[in-house]
């Protein structure tokens, strides 16, 4: 029997890379205090259908509750507020059978017993059969067994300078390290955000970040 | 019955249905049956009397049949009883208690009708119009009636007769079980004892020195003397009004204490069970059924379990916007069923629509399925039956420059989620309280050089700020003070945002200004 041909492995650009996939992504933030991670997921966000995010108590206690107002204009959010990790996943995929919603967050504190590979594949599947992008923002945990399809490390940077004030902080730089991924080659970027246009913009790719610079940030 | 629709004609308050119950041992069979609960239950012969505190010490409130033959009556002083008896045993009454029993058992009494009430500390009163025929007929609904009493410990005397004044007097001092007809009202009331008439023990004392000792004497009397007579009486105790509502000359209505539900569908079991969670969907899709073919939708379900030791149970689940989804509802109940409380079984479970709103019959898309705001609805639903309405929350602007309450986040349930708008630069994250640092390198303007928060030194880099918002005025306490908040960024390129509490010398609270994390931007 013959083998079938391989399909060519064909990489998306990068523009692609900063849209919301239809499918589970994982954001991983090494810093408990750290609005990297929310605002990378915040930025990737439409505004229409409502948003579900879903948060446990430690999270909630240890980074604060989403503030709507800091969130891109004209997005309606349902906030669930729950105790257990358990109840994370659970509200999630309750959220992934309502065609209603526009996305699907959740956040996770530490490597609760839960979040295994199946939890994780259960939720990557319902939201590729419901069309809806779903993500899981993780703090203090470990890049274990996971069925993402994109897995990203998010850090805050030093924001851009301002023309009018050199005191003053501009718009927001992170780094961002796509990790594991189905549809890309895996890299480093610094990106901006710019919040009024609502868009992540590359601004140093992956071969030419500067180690020097990454260590001295 | 052609005579009955006569007088009925005549007499429109005459077509209902009473029934009148008497627990004439209401306290002392309670108190029996929860001592033969633990097991502790006196011999039948030993005399045992429930005392209440009285004017002159206490005094008998019930006493047990043993008691009663040995000559203890109600009312008297609990030392006089003692030396009739010296070996009485005396226990104090729980009278809040017995009322707890007496309101279980008028909602248990709705499984035969739907309106019913207290009567006093000792009765209840039914209106049992048009739904006798659902237990075959008065006679045996009221004998399974004083069955399942018995079942439960109780004596229970009961009447049903066309009005309220007519069933008290009747299931009080007529024959057991009597049931009376609206043309046979006068005749059959004839023969009571004026104290049948609900009055005072003064009234009846005066009513029994003038002579007129039955309710057949004082009809005869003529009526304009009787008004005259007792024209000053109070009018609860006055023998013309009382008269007149036991003729159903007067109306006298059973105010039900709760509105009825008028969505219910119950399932009746042969014998008692422990769990409902089989006969559930039978039931959503029946009070589905029931709502949609007069178009309402359900805001709160119940389901209910009429367990067989007198007690119910409920479990209550509510949704966002009306529905009328048997799987819906059904999933409301999926994990909470467990906390029904079974006791030792139950025979009938009702579910009801305690809350119904209008809802007609809407279809969004030609190709049928549901629109995204009904699945949002039920979304919220799900997730409310789960964490309680307090934890799926929306937000809501607030009418306030103060940033936690710019923002207020209200039960999901309330409607559905809009945006908000905002022009200024807001944290994507508040601390629910914020958290005060330490500040290590103060300088006059702007934000501290240095501090310490959650243990960590942060040196601070960069700031935008100050933005000052000052306290509410009309609504803080006077010694709330102003905040200037300041967007900083320090070391790491973390974004915080810190707030001063206060001036140097503001005049409100003693210490100098407090530092304040609040926020985080991305």
């Amino acid at each position: 029997m013959p083998c079938p041909p391989t399909p060519p492995v064909v990489t998306p650009p990068v523009a692609d890379l900063f849209q919301p996939i239809q499918s589970l992504s994982e954001v991983l933030s090494d810093a408990a205090v750290d609005g990297a991670a929310a605002g990378f997921v915040a930025a990737q966000l439409q505004p229409g259908a409502p948003v579900l995010w879903i948060q446990d108590r430690l999270s909630q206690k240890e980074t604060g509750a989403p503030y709507l107002a800091g969130f891109p204009m004209g997005l309606k959010m349902i906030r669930v507020d729950v105790s257990r990790a358990v109840d994370v996943l659970w509200s999630m995929e309750e959220g992934l059978r309502c065609a209603g919603l526009s996305a699907v967050v959740g956040e996770i504190w530490g490597d609760p017993p839960a979040l295994d590979f199946t939890a994780s594949k259960r939720l990557a599947l319902r939201a590729e059969a419901q069309k809806c992008p779903v993500w899981l923002i993780r703090r203090a945990g470990t890049s274990n067994l996971s069925a993402a399809r994109n897995r990203w490390r998010v850090k805050s940077l030093p924001s851009a300078p301002t023309s009018h004030d050199i005191s003053a902080a501009g718009h927001p730089q992170w780094h961002v390290e796509l990790f594991r991924s189905r549809s890309h080659k895996p890299g480093d970027w610094v990106v901006q955000y710019d919040a009024a246009a609502q868009k992540i913009i590359p601004i140093v790719q992956q071969d030419k970040v500067d180690a020097p610079l990454l260590r001295a940030i | 019955m052609m005579q009955g629709d006569l007088v009925a004609g005549i007499r429109p308050l005459l077509g209902r249905r009473v029934v009148s119950m008497w627990f004439p041992h209401l306290s002392i069979e309670r108190w029996q049956r929860s001592m033969e609960r633990q097991h502790i239950e006196p011999p039948p012969d030993v005399a045992v009397t429930l005392a209440v505190d009285g004017a002159h010490g206490p005094v008998v409130h019930a006493a047990n049949p043993a008691a009663i033959e040995a000559g203890v009556h109600t009312g008297a002083r609990i030392v006089d009883m003692r030396s009739l008896i010296p070996e009485l045993r005396v226990e104090y009454a729980d009278v809040g208690g017995d009322q707890i029993l007496l309101q279980q058992l008028m909602l248990w009494t709705r499984r035969w009708c739907p309106w019913t009430s207290l009567d006093g500390s000792d009765g209840l009163i039914l209106d049992t119009t048009g739904s006798d025929h659902l237990h075959d007929g008065e006679a045996l609904m009221l004998a399974d009636m004083q069955a399942r009493f018995a079942q439960l410990g109780l004596t229970v005397r009961l009447a049903v007769a066309p009005t309220r004044g007519a069933a008290w007097g009747l299931a009080r001092y007529g024959p057991e079980r009597a049931i009376c007809p609206a043309e046979d009202i006068e005749l059959r009331l004839g023969a009571l004892p004026v104290k049948a008439l609900r009055l005072s023990d003064k009234t009846d004392l005066l009513l029994n020195r003038l002579g007129l000792k039955t309710i057949g004497a004082l009809t005869d009397v003529p009526r304009v003397a009787l008004v005259r007579r007792f024209a000053r009486t109070e009018l609860i105790h006055n023998p013309v009004m009382r008269l007149d509502q036991m003729m159903g000359r007067l109306a006298e209505p059973v105010n039900s204490p709760e509105d009825p539900p008028r969505f219910m569908v119950r399932a009746r079991l042969p014998e008692p069970v422990q769990d409902p969670t089989p006969h559930l969907p039978a039931l959503c899709e029946a009070l589905c059924a029931e709502l949609s073919s007069a178009g309402f939708g359900a805001r709160r379900i119940v389901v209910s379990v009429y367990k067989t030791d007198g007690d119910i149970s409920h479990v209550e689940a509510a949704t966002a916007t009306g529905s009328r989804d048997p799987a819906h509802l059904l999933g409301l109940f999926r994990d909470r069923i467990e906390a029904i409380n079974p006791g030792y079984g139950f025979d009938l479970i009702t579910l009801t629509a305690a809350h119904v709103e209008e809802m007609a019959d809407v279809q969004s898309r030609l190709g049928g399925g549901t629109d995204e705001g009904t699945e949002l609805a039920q979304l919220v639903d799900r997730l409310t039956a789960k964490f309680g309405a307090a934890h799926v929350t929306r937000p809501i602007p607030g009418n306030s420059h103060i940033p936690e309450r710019r923002e207020a986040w209200i039960p999901a349930m309330s409607g559905p989620p809009a945006p908000l708008e905002t022009a200024l630069l807001r944290p994507l994250r508040l601390f629910h309280t914020p958290e005060e640092i330490r500040v290590l390198y103060a300088v006059p303007e702007g934000p501290p050089a240095q501090f310490q928060w959650r243990r960590q030194l942060l040196r601070v880099v960069r700031f935008n700020g100050p933005e000052r918002i000052s306290p509410e005025w009309w609504k803080d306490r006077p010694t709330s003070r102003l905040r200037d908040y300041y967007r900083i960024e320090e070391q790491f390129g973390r974004r915080i945002w810190l707030f001063r509490e206060g001036l140097h010398g503001d005049g409100r609270g003693r210490e100098d200004p407090r530092w304040f994390v609040h926020g985080v931007f991305a």
